[in-house]
């Protein structure tokens, strides 16, 4: 088996059709994959075989960026206030490039990228919805972006009321009690969850727990997060996607200090039974955790605080703040009264004048899982959003992503399978396993849609559902966009049938063709140093 | 609003095609035990027009707001952001980006990470750096987390004055019973690694030191690295980005790994988050990172592509068997970070180090002519100094600002036995007017009357 | 592609007697499902295995698997081989790619594995 993971297909009828030739060898310098070889050169002052210089390849010696001051003050040589080791014998070797060639060089990365500005991300459990600029705006005030944690709380006072209003406006669309804002992403949150509980359990002396049940529907860091505070996860094997009761009755114990649930589950569906499950779950003496990263079909029509003991939010999810190409996020955890006492500290506290304080005099509190606040940033952006839509336009979030994801998986379920076909939450999940014997796997549907200047779906999850194609389509989609992504799956289920190629070897159009990712983990170059 | 594009026509057109006559047709899974019919308690809608006051209004009650020179560090620094950074870094094309899990329509963001490695493998003297964690305490807790992963001991030793927020996630996320904090020499604020070394046993997984440490002490590095390794334990320097363009790197002292917070490098502060946390390592540990790592690699056309790489590892494969929680990295962050290092370059970031670092010893020196002030510690420091006040930190820090100047850290805040102790850092963006000036806030602030020559006002 | 005289795990692993050693790698089958191999941990020469414990991980590009011993018994040697070129598990699964030698704890053990044409109905089962 040669070392690629480039499908044999590729170089089949499309490619040669396309006029391109068969890979490798190379096309002729600057062409791009799919693109006649007579084509005008696109980057013609790249170098053959580079899509983008890196920053190292566009340095060279007394090129300068900014300039700064020079010192006005008394200067004193390192030598006379540091010990000779500690002083670094050559300066660090970083790139030497002017103003300009670095606006450029990033602004042509900036190119590359599919971005939500510029098109749908049908990605099923991230939430791809809309960023408001204004949320960015009001995030990026000095007073704000400036802020410095270890300001007097005198001069943190509009921060102070910020955060301290955020968790009561978090606590009120959830149905809890009290929040926590500090964990800095959604798996730091369902950490914080579980060492919330597990304190809980301590503190009633209730010592002997150490498992928590996980159903084979949840979302895919729930057993790691589990582990991380160590204790044993125990998957519950669903019944036609759903939670059999039976099986939870079975596993829960005195041992079970949990039970994780996602709702709605990877699925996209709703667990008719939760309720009973959570009176089976509370009559054992676990607590009933809920993974809120779909809580984008619940907002304003559901609370968990009814009958969940904790919840994480995903802020970059369901609350609209950018992902910046992979964080920050946020992962604020939302508990019920019995768990307040042990949420991580510090946290905002008003004062009977008014005034606002960090409050640090927390003896129950599992700690601080943060560096300082939690992202305040993402926050900032938050409560703008929470601001911005208010109660009808929150609920509106969630009637309109349940309507979208029904009116999509309605107008594709003919073309791809459906395993579960019952009215769906915000995402449902297609199986592209009726492609197989076209020799069309679902990573070549995603491949594909790239050329439609749409992301791929979330592919391979839930693990449950063979060759899954999981799709969120968010209330920020207009019904033109869905009928037209609608309509590029069909296009694409057609090309499976009549011409697989096209859809194998794709995409055809994006900066780059598929890249060769065993060759990048058997090489590992991971600095330009050894590249 | 909710941002939805969306006619009633539409609605009921949509309805129609999936077969509901009602929207509530859709919900017939979701429990009544779940469900409101009332509206949301929170505060009816507010327009762009009104949310820029209400939000104006809160964050001008902020000092940040309020152009105070500002004195304080303790891990987050006021650099200069260059005015090109924020136009590229805050472009659609990076901020609405998602996750590069598709990497033909992700090479910017592969890129910028690749080279944000590429430069903190570099700043760190280190072979390899991920994608960034969220920040520096969570960086400290990764490296004890890989640490008792590679010598499948359990205990870690913080080695003195290691950041107390850090050493407090440390605690929460490893368990307290399994963390030694040795208590620095409180003459130099340091540990020496006689002190180390003793410490040490066979059940010790790393030594976790702070390089400049919390008070702006030099740890004897290479000792302390020989200590580690001694006893079969990581060495694992906490590092300052800015102060590693002044000083050698830990990589080239022993260190095995290198973590830090790199807020420094171009990103703003915003109270503490996000920030972004740096990873850097030896390539023997490669395999048991944590977090995201880019790696290069070529398409089917021979051209030169990025793509995450060892994926393997991460939690949302690993499952249970998952060695980190580490889920996201700070992608724009880091993105801030990566501009930054470009825009100042190789010359640009030793200045802002040199020039940190001068003006932080022409502050010590003017504060050392204010009676009762006078270094904490004897030791050398690099661009944050520790100052030891006759009256409560704390309280002089709230006098401070009512001379409109954010004079430093109150170290008190973090450990009572360090009360009287002041964090002071001046960056390039100190002139050395705001220095004189804050010499004599300082003065003024602990009860003393201003005598100073030159500059004073 | 099951060769005869090797016997098989359920699990995808391959054993082949090599005197009093037994040489145990993964089938063709199972490099196929993986994909493109990209590392290889394998355990330490001397280390006692039991029947069915794991003995390290193999792993492709975007999955890991464990790998599990067909049979009771001490490492006498590993491929280093597969260490610097795992694509080897890949192109040659049943020879360059193979990864322990075992000194079998009892020799019965090897006899009772499934042989390649019981193997090869497992395949058949799961639709290979």
């Amino acid at each position: 088996m040669t070392p690629t993971t480039s499908p044999p297909s590729v170089q089949s009828g499309a490619a040669q059709a396309r006029g391109t030739a068969a890979a490798p060898p190379a096309p002729p310098p600057g062409a791009l994959a799919g693109l006649p070889p007579a084509s005008a050169p696109v980057l013609p002052l790249v170098p053959e075989g580079i899509v983008e210089p890196l920053l190292s390849e566009l340095s060279a010696p007394g090129h300068r960026g900014v300039r700064l001051p020079a010192c006005d003050v008394p200067a004193i040589p390192l030598a006379t206030a540091l010990p000779a080791w500690a002083i670094r014998a050559t300066r660090a070797a970083l790139p030497e490039v002017s103003e300009p060639e670095v606006i450029r060089h990033f602004t042509r990365l900036s190119g590359l990228n599919h971005h939500l500005d510029k098109g749908f991300y049908p990605l099923g459990s991230c939430t791809m919805k809309h960023n408001p600029k204004i949320n960015d705006e009001l995030a990026f005030l000095p007073g704000m972006a400036l802020a410095h944690p270890c300001t007097p709380d005198e001069g943190l006072q509009g921060a102070l009321e910020l955060l301290w209003t955020l968790e009561r406006h978090l606590a009120a669309i959830t149905g809890f009690d009290a929040v926590s804002l500090q964990p800095a992403a959604g798996a730091q949150g369902e950490f914080t969850g579980m060492l919330v509980v597990r304190a809980y359990h301590q503190s009633r002396g209730d010592v002997a727990r150490d498992t928590v049940l996980v159903p084979d529907s949840a979302h895919g860091t729930n057993p790691a997060s589990v582990r991380a505070v160590g204790w044993k996860v125990v998957e519950l094997k669903s019944k036609d996607g759903r939670l059999d009761l039976d099986v939870l009755k079975a596993a829960l114990g005195p041992h079970v200090a949990a039970v994780m649930v996602t709702q709605p589950s990877t699925l996209g569906m709703f667990e008719p039974q939760i309720a009973e499950a959570a009176g089976m779950i509370h009559a054992a003496g676990a607590q009933l955790y809920l993974d809120g990263a779909n809580f984008n079909a619940l907002v304003g029509l559901v609370q968990p605080g009814k009958i969940f003991d904790v919840m994480h939010l995903n802020l970059h999810k369901t609350f609209s703040t950018p992902h910046g190409g992979g964080g920050p996020g946020a992962g604020p955890v939302a508990v019920g009264a019995h768990l307040a006492p042990f949420l991580p500290g510090p946290r905002a506290a008003r004062n009977e004048d008014g005034t606002f304080r960090f409050e640090r005099d927390l003896p129950q509190s599992v700690g601080r899982v943060h560096g300082w606040h939690g992202n305040f940033g993402v926050l900032v952006r938050a409560y703008a959003y929470i601001r911005s839509l208010g109660p009808d336009g929150l609920t509106e979030v969630s009637t309109e992503a349940i309507l979208n994801a029904n009116y999509l998986m309605h107008r594709l379920k003919g073309a791809y399978d459906l395993p579960f076909d019952r009215p769906c939450m915000h995402e449902f999940v297609l199986s592209g396993r009726g492609l197989r014997k076209y020799g069309v796997r679902t990573t070549d549907v995603a491949k594909r849609l790239l050329d439609f200047g749409v992301h791929a779906p979330t592919v391979y999850f839930p693990l449950i559902v063979e060759e899954a194609i999981m799709i969120e389509p968010t209330e920020t989609e207009t019904l033109r966009t869905l009928d037209l992504f609608a309509d590029v799956m069909l296009r694409i289920a057609d090309e499976a049938k009549t011409d697989a190629s096209i859809v194998t070897g794709a995409p055809w159009t994006t900066p780059v063709s598929r890249l060769d990712e065993g060759r990048a983990a058997r090489e590992l170059k991971l600095t330009w140093k050894n590249a | 609003m909710s941002y939805v594009g969306r006619s009633v026509d539409e609605r009921a057109r949509m309805l129609a095609a999936v077969g509901v006559s009602s929207f509530e047709g859709l919900l017939v899974d979701v429990p009544e035990e779940l469900r409101i019919h009332e509206p949301l308690a929170v505060p009816p809608a507010a327009s762009e027009l009104e949310l820029r006051a209400e939000i104006g209004a809160l964050a001008a009650k902020n000092d940040a707001a309020k152009d105070m020179p500002s004195f304080l560090g303790a891990g987050l620094y006021d650099h200069y952001i260059p005015s090109a950074l924020p136009r590229v870094a805050l472009r659609s094309e990076f901020m609405t980006a998602y996750t590069p899990y598709q990497p033909e329509v992700a090479q910017g963001t592969l890129q910028v990470i690749f080279e944000f490695q590429s430069m903190i493998a570099e700043l760190t003297g280190m072979d390899v750096a991920n994608a960034s964690l969220y920040d520096g305490a969570s960086a400290a807790v990764e490296a004890a987390y890989l640490a008792r992963n590679q010598t499948g001991r359990a205990r870690v030793v913080v080695a003195g004055l290691v950041h107390p927020n850090s050493i407090g996630a440390l605690r929460t996320f490893l368990g307290p019973d399994v963390v030694t904090v040795l208590a620095p020499d409180p003459a130099t604020g340091t540990v020496s690694a006689a002190a180390l070394g003793g410490a040490l046993d066979d059940t010790v997984a790393c030594a976790i030191f702070q390089y400049p440490n919390f008070v702006g002490a030099i740890e004897d590095v290479p000792a302390l690295c020989a200590a580690a390794k001694a006893k079969g334990a990581l060495a694992v320097a906490v590092a300052d980005p800015i102060a590693l363009a002044l000083l050698t790197p830990p990589g080239a002292l022993g260190a095995d790994l290198c973590v830090g917070e790199a807020q420094s490098l171009g990103a703003p502060m915003s109270l503490g988050g996000p920030v972004c946390g740096f990873f850097a390592g030896r390539k023997e540990f490669v395999r048991k990172f944590p977090g995201r790592i880019v790696g290069e690699t070529r398409d089917q056309h021979g051209r030169r592509g990025f793509v995450l790489t060892l994926q393997t590892r991460e939690q949302h494969i690993r499952r249970e068997k998952a060695t980190s929680n580490i889920c996201t990295n700070q992608g724009l962050i880091a993105l801030m970070n990566t501009i930054y290092l470009g825009l100042v370059g190789k010359d640009g970031l030793y200045e802002v180090a040199n020039l940190s670092f001068q003006k932080t010893h022409y502050a010590v020196a003017r504060a050392a002519a204010v009676a009762g002030v006078q270094p904490a510690f004897t030791g050398p420091f690099v661009r944050e100094a520790a100052l030891r006040l006759p009256v409560s930190a704390a309280q002089a820090v709230r006098a401070g600002r009512t001379h409109g100047m954010l004079l430093g850290v109150d170290a008190g805040a973090f450990d009572p036995a360090h009360a009287d102790i002041l964090l002071v850092a001046a960056t390039e963006k100190r002139t050395r007017d705001e220095i004189d000036r804050w010499a004599v806030a300082l003065a003024k602030s602990i009860g003393r009357t201003p005598q100073l020559e030159g500059g004073a006002r | 592609m099951t060769p005869d005289g090797l016997r098989y795990t359920k699990d995808h692993e391959w054993a082949k007697q090599d005197g009093d050693l037994v040489v145990v790698g993964i089938t063709d089958y199972a490099q196929g499902e993986l994909g493109d191999v990209v590392f290889v941990e394998l355990p330490a020469v001397g280390r006692t295995v039991a029947a069915g414990e794991s003995f390290g991980t193999i792993e492709a590009v975007k999955t890991v698997s464990e790998l599990y011993a067909p049979l009771a018994g001490e490492v006498v040697a590993v491929n280093g081989d597969i260490a610097g070129e795992p694509a080897l598990v890949n192109g040659s699964p049943y020879d360059k790619g193979w990864m322990i030698k075992l000194r079998p704890a009892s020799a019965a053990d090897y006899d009772a594995l499934l042989d390649a044409k019981a193997y090869s109905s497992l395949l058949a089962s799961h639709g290979a």
